[in-house]
């Protein structure tokens, strides 16, 4: 889960990160009087979780209220990137910039640890200071036993030539930074520009944070700050399901179970000629009523021309997802046709539910997806 | 020969009473496997399916003699459950349990590290050796003994993959599903090694998908350490990038963990890489 950047820089505060003053406002009336309380010179920041938003001119500078008005007038209900502005964080601006860094924390696969990386070169695409000038970046692992540790932020702070009398301030802010990683369960905290202001101090100018999923029930507040405005409505009713629906651009709607069998799926589809509608994995502990959501939600995608079902049992039982579909088909009128292939656990009790419905069956899968291209492209020729 | 598992190894379930861990505790004792203990907090003395049900871990191997553990837990309960098997000694802990959260697993993988243990999973479908063992979920009779080995991130492709070759007259040596979250306890490489090292397999099919560098790592170490041939499959060359698809590791970022850059990696270590599960039958025959 993304978190906004005045939610992610509201977090770091409470880890002792320093951040701007500042709040969110949803009209440029807010805007105005939160520009006067802060003192008139400020930042107006669109909050949509998406990045490069400063290329797409959802962040602007405002020397006075009535400016400030007027920039959150352009930036609300602006469109980025397929989100729409709702909210803009307004933040007293920083009393100059002498330097702008890059810190982040983040889990390297590889070791099987946090790790912090830290660049001089901050304000930009970090990717691309990685690509170009990797030598640029500085990277401490931090073992969880042990904790972050001074030597370790020195280093970064040394590497990237931060001047000494910054480095215990820096090793509070970073210690911050990894404080609010391990608290929240969060898979990236990350400070981009973290700035030295001209009165010589450090100040996290922006904030990112993305918590790990599967750690969501232990922390419900942080939960709560899902925020589902632009998520679409189909994405949401599949996590009600506890399924994992991603839509896509293409004719085909899959429903299959396995993360990897579902983009397998997904992929053969495109290899014979079709696109697939969206990835939908079922996952391991669906039951009939989950099966049901599944082919509702598919079938609300206007896109959609057929449906390959590709069920693979193992944890999940083959007549369960029967029973789902032969449930779905009693409350949705459809004229999409379906490809069904069902192996693995109780495939054959699946099967026998099946046959009264009259489904097209496959038992290969070069075979089910090419019907399902097939079937696909006749819906096409009838509409 | 096979690896990690064969018809010797004894078998303790976590969570056997459950409706999950009941039912596949019955499909691995049909197939064979012995399964020679559960444990369910407070259900010791029942029987489940004739298993004999212990409080913990420990009285389980202590009355059993059980050396490998596997988990039908829920998420919030796995961590603690690892911790005990691998306390009671046990050497080889499948955890089939998803969504344990990462910070955990990092902790529990580095406390199994200093126990000499070893993990396949989490969020694995755990692993076969034909006509010997199933330790997981794998479904029996799409397996035939044979000698090919099979390692997988993920756990119905891999049965698919499996069910190919099966219905062409090739049988495994062992299938291994490691499990599609980002820490895990056994990875490609560990795997790989093991069947390097197994005579009575001739031939490995690896199948991995986008995210992190696991493929790239295992083409590096194929192409020092693998005389046996390797055939791949990469699954998400339709996934589009910054969304995770289903399985917490599977997540192109930033043009990292793509598909082709895993193919080309693979092709550059000299394994062949099929278009689809299929094809990877008549690439090896």
């Amino acid at each position: 889960m993304n978190l906004h950047e005045y939610q992610a820089k509201r977090l770091f505060a409470r880890h002792g990160v320093p951040i701007p003053q500042g709040d969110v406002a949803e009209t440029p009336d807010e805007v105005r009087n939160l520009t006067r309380e802060l003192g008139g010179k400020v930042a107006v920041k669109a909050q949509v979780l998406t990045g490069g938003r400063g290329k797409a001119g959802g962040i602007k500078l405002a020397g006075s209220p009535d400016e400030a008005e007027e920039r959150a007038k352009e930036i609300l209900g602006m469109d980025i990137k397929g989100y729409t502005v709702r909210k803009v964080l307004v933040d007293q601006q920083a009393p100059g910039i002498a330097q702008e860094i890059y810190l982040a924390v983040l889990i390297d696969r590889a070791q099987r640890l946090p790790m912090m990386m830290a660049s001089a070169e901050g304000g930009v695409d970090i990717e691309e200071v990685a690509a170009k000038t990797p030598e640029k970046i500085f990277r401490v692992h931090i073992d969880p036993a042990v904790g972050l540790r001074s030597y370790q932020t020195t280093h970064l702070a040394a590497g990237m030539g931060l001047p000494p009398e910054l480095w215990r301030e820096f090793h509070r802010l970073a210690t911050g930074l990894y404080d609010t990683f391990l608290a929240n369960d969060a898979s990236l905290t990350e400070i981009n520009p973290l700035v030295i202001t001209g009165e010589n101090k450090l100040l996290a100018l922006d904030g990112k944070m993305s918590v790990d999923d599967s750690a969501l029930p232990r922390h419900p507040k942080l939960a709560e700050m899902r925020d589902t405005s632009e998520e679409p409505e189909a994405e949401q009713r599949a996590r009600s399901f506890g399924l994992s629906y991603i839509k896509l651009e293409g004719n085909i709607g899959c429903m299959v179970n396995g993360a990897g069998l579902a983009m397998a799926t997904m992929d053969i589809i495109k290899l014979f000629g079709g696109e697939p509608a969206n990835f939908l994995d079922i996952g391991g502990g669906t039951e009939t009523e989950g099966v049901t959501g599944a082919l509702d939600i598919i079938l609300s995608d206007p896109n959609v021309e057929a449906i390959l079902i590709n069920i693979f049992g193992g944890i999940v039982r083959c007549d369960e997802v029967a029973r789902g579909i032969i449930a779905a088909l009693d409350q949705v009128q459809t004229d999409v046709p379906m490809v069904v292939r069902l192996l693995g656990t109780n495939a054959e009790e699946g099967r026998a539910i099946l046959a009264e419905a009259q489904m097209e069956t496959a038992t290969k899968l070069t075979e089910a997806a090419q019907k399902a291209v097939a079937a696909a492209e006749k819906t096409r020729q009838n509409r | 020969m096979s690896i990690l598992i064969d018809k010797d190894t004894r078998v303790v379930v976590q969570g056997i009473t459950g409706r999950q861990g009941a039912f596949h505790t019955q499909l691995m004792l049909d197939y064979g496997t012995q399964v020679v203990a559960g444990t369910s907090p407070g259900k010791g003395g029942d029987r489940v399916h004739g298993v004999p049900v212990f409080n913990t871990v420990k009285s389980a191997v202590e009355a059993s003699g059980a050396n490998c553990a596997v988990l039908f837990v829920p998420a919030r309960f796995a961590p603690d459950a690892i911790y005990e098997a691998t306390d009671a000694g046990i050497e080889f802990i499948v955890v089939l349990t998803e969504h344990i959260p990462v910070l955990d697993m990092i902790a529990v993988r580095s406390y199994l590290d200093r126990k000499g243990a070893r993990m396949l999973g989490p969020n694995c479908p755990g692993l076969i050796t034909p006509g010997q063992s199933k330790v997981g979920i794998i479904p029996g009779d799409i397996a035939v003994p044979g000698r090919v080995g099979v390692v997988s991130r993920s756990g119905t492709l891999t049965y698919e993959v499996v069910y190919a070759l099966s219905s062409q007259g090739m049988g495994q040596s062992t299938c291994v599903g490691i499990g599609g979250d980002p820490i895990n306890g056994t990875s490609f490489i560990d795997v790989l090694r093991l069947f390097e090292a197994d005579p009575e397999t001739e031939q490995v099919i690896m199948i991995g998908e986008i995210g992190g560098s696991d493929e790239e790592e295992a083409a590096q170490f194929i192409k020092e350490h693998m005389t046996k041939p390797v055939t791949a499959f990469i699954a998400g060359r339709t996934a589009p990038p910054g969304r995770t698809m289903g399985h917490a590791g599977a997540i192109v970022q930033g043009g990292s963990g793509t598909a082709e850059g895993k193919i080309a990696a693979l092709q550059a270590a000299g394994v062949q890489v099929a278009d689809h599960p299929e094809q990877i039958v008549a690439l090896i025959s």
